[in-house]
């Protein structure tokens, strides 16, 4: 008989497909993996424990960095919930204006995500496509909001930069640009069998297990549940707008990567139809007290972010400040079935599988 | 020179054979300075970007700073590591990486070596460079070498199998080994290529070469997104160098031979261009060959370990022998 060693073989933190400074541990049996311990907290900043200090205004670049692939979601998760706690409205051209770049962001983080995904896979050039596009978008958001990641763009009660109809033309001219770009991508990417053969039924798990989990988003949704705030739980304008929201069957990697595709597909339409309702004039702030001092109460809301169910946990006390502020962060949530799911699967497998959760680290760890 | 080789040796003739191999290694050398740069020119602009531009005209001096900068680099060898065979892995790698091209013929006039049994001097000596992989990512005492290691070790070993009996069908049409012998037999046309006659065994033949290369999409001994590195991941400086040119030299090798064995070698694709000379539709067709390399490495994602196992064994291989037996029924109904 021949002596056999587990291999113990740690993944990160400095590992090219970790997505960031995340680490697991894995043991291996030849290439097995037999146990995976995931490690977290390398990017920890504690923006909750710092939201105690500040004033609600000032905790909204804090969100900036939190997913910082999809701040605009973030930025509108914290808004949204001090509006609601005060009972303020928002002017419709705000709104319009936050729905327009939440749609865009949801596109920006997906294209992101393709790229990187398919690096992770091994193919190269896809990763260039997808940021030359992305790139479109964000030059966008610099034009509106003056940075190109971290925009701190919304306020309590509107947002803060009014659009240009010239930007909002770009925007029109843009729709079309990333509809005729997705063929390419599916041309490129979607059929090779190469790629099929590593994602197809790779990372399987059923919905139950899903919900166990608390799994939200692509994750989700690629088990067959239909669940998707923007329709199950309307917030913004989402109900004035016609839209699919795609689901899976199986719910492995491969629905996981259509589904994704899809949802870029449905956020063009969504920003077709809002640039075809956008109201001409109004203002880009409601009537907001100089002071924001929400009543004392709690409040949670939750939005659709491009990785699932962000939610913002405010208790107040009547005070400039939050007592207690907690985000739930997709990115955490949908990570704690990885260690099930790795458990079996090959080296190999584990870059495929981590890669379809579609984590940010900055979120993981806020 | 193969008149040389026959007589008994002297200084004249040693001075000679030493001559040559400085040549052809200047001509390899110089081959993978420029293999790189076009490497790098090609991806970058199928990946909408420009490329080396800064050193030199055109950025054509960007490889030659490259290695410039790597061979002043300090050479690092990690404590644990067993220094002997550490050291010795990457010169174990290059040398047969060089010895194959001694085969090669370029032109009926141009080549180094006539070897009746060529072919098999090829595949004989290129497995060794797999050992030299293995033994690198085994004496680097890391894991992720040691995975790469291991995964390098199956996968040449899985794809010499059909490499090596996918060129059988070439060796049976043409009744020789002798590569010089093999370029000759194929005709003035293109069609009277090999390529046709034995397309299936061309087909196992290209795909086992990419894997024996270690290129996209069979890049796994080296998967940078599994396994940082793989082998290699602990080498540095020249030494690191010496195993990214063992890579570059199998490219060159690989090209060329299937240059010679399935398209025709030095014949120009149809007979009327046969005033053009020889060297000029050699170098044309390996440098389609080297195109093709580069643009798979543009297209593809990487294969997964089992299904590069599978592919190699099930489907591969069997149609190598197919292959074989196909052409052997062929050769005893029709040509006999």
């Amino acid at each position: 008989m021949i002596r056999t060693e587990e291999l113990l073989l740690n993944v990160g933190p400095q590992h090219p497909s970790t997505h960031g400074v995340f680490r697991i541990i894995v043991k291996l049996d030849g290439e097995v993996i037999t146990e995976a311990t995931p490690v977290m907290g390398y990017l920890h900043r504690g923006t909750e424990k710092l939201a105690e200090e500040l004033t609600y205004t000032q905790i909204i670049p804090y969100t900036d960095r939190m997913d910082y692939v999809s701040a605009m979601t973030n930025n509108y998760v914290l808004c949204h919930a001090v509006e609601t706690m005060m009972g303020l409205a928002v002017p419709e051209r705000a709104e319009f204006l936050r729905l327009i770049v939440m749609e865009l962001q949801r596109v920006a983080s997906h294209l992101v995500w393709w790229g990187t995904y398919l690096l992770d896979i091994g193919a190269m050039s896809p990763f260039l496509y997808a940021f030359r596009d992305r790139e479109t978008i964000v030059n966008l958001f610099n034009e509106l909001s003056g940075a190109r990641l971290t925009y701190n763009y919304m306020r309590v009660g509107g947002v803060k930069w009014d659009a240009t109809d010239a930007w909002l033309d770009k925007v029109r001219d843009f729709l079309p640009y990333m509809e005729k770009k997705l063929v390419e991508y599916d041309h490129l990417v979607s059929g090779n069998e190469i790629f099929l053969a590593r994602i197809r039924g790779v990372g399987r798990y059923d919905a139950e297990t899903a919900i166990d989990y608390g799994l939200s988003g692509a994750n989700l949704r690629c088990t067959g549940v239909d669940w998707d705030l923007r329709r199950t739980k309307p917030y913004s304008l989402y109900e004035r707008f016609e839209f699919d929201v795609p689901v899976g069957r199986t719910g492995d990697c491969h629905d996981r990567y259509l589904i994704r595709l899809e949802e870029i597909r449905q956020s063009l339409r969504i920003l077709r139809q809002a640039l075809e309702q956008f109201p001409s004039g109004g203002e880009t702030m409601g009537k907001v007290p100089r002071v924001i001092r929400p009543p004392a109460g709690e409040v949670y809301v939750a939005i659709e972010s491009p990785r699932g169910e962000i939610g913002c946990h405010i208790v107040s006390k009547g005070k400039q400040e939050p007592y207690r502020l907690k985000f739930r962060r997709p990115s955490f949530v949908n990570l704690q079935i990885l260690p099930k799911l790795l458990v079996g699967e090959t080296m190999t497998n584990l870059i495929t599988i981590l890669g379809g959760i579609d984590i940010v680290v900055g979120e993981v760890d806020c | 020179m193969g008149g040389m080789l026959d007589d008994t040796l002297t200084w004249g003739n040693a001075f000679v054979f030493l001559l040559w191999g400085v040549v052809l290694l200047v001509l390899v050398l110089g081959f993978v300075t420029y293999a790189i740069y076009f490497e790098r020119k090609i991806i970058g602009w199928m990946q909408l970007r420009i490329g080396p531009n800064r050193v030199g005209p055109l950025g054509l001096l960007q490889t030659v700073a490259d290695i410039l900068k790597l061979l002043i680099k300090e050479d690092t060898i990690p404590r644990k590591a067993d220094r002997v065979l550490f050291m010795l892995a990457p010169a174990l790698a290059y040398v047969p990486a060089f010895g194959v091209l001694a085969v090669i013929p370029y032109t009926q006039d141009l080549y180094f070596a006539d070897i009746n049994v060529g072919l098999l001097y090829y595949v004989a000596l290129s497995g060794i460079t797999t050992i030299a992989i293995v033994l690198g990512g085994w004496a680097s005492n890391n894991k992720y070498a040691l995975l790469g290691g291991m995964r390098s070790a199956a996968q040449m070993i899985s794809y010499e199998v059909p490499l090596v009996i996918s060129v059988v069908g070439v060796i049976m049409m043409s009744g020789t080994m002798n590569l010089r012998g093999i370029a000759e037999q194929q005709g003035d046309w293109f069609w009277q290529w090999n390529f046709l006659p034995q397309i299936i065994g061309f087909v196992v033949f290209v795909i086992a070469a990419v894997s024996e290369l270690n290129r996209t999409p069979f890049d796994l001994p080296e998967a940078e997104s599994e396994l940082v590195a793989g082998y290699h991941v602990e080498y540095s400086g020249f030494r690191f160098a010496f195993f990214m040119l063992t890579e570059y030299v199998y490219m060159y090798a690989i090209a060329a031979l299937t240059t010679v064995l399935f398209l025709g070698g030095w014949h120009a694709p149809l007979a009327f261009l046969d005033f053009v000379p020889g060297i000029v539709w050699f170098l044309l067709k390996f440098a389609l060959v080297v195109f093709f390399l580069i643009w798979l490495r543009g297209t593809m994602p990487r294969i997964r370990v089992d299904q590069l196992m599978g592919l190699g064994w099930k489907v591969l291989l069997p149609l190598a022998i197919l292959n074989v037996f196909v052409t052997a029924v062929y050769l005893e109904l029709f040509v006999k």
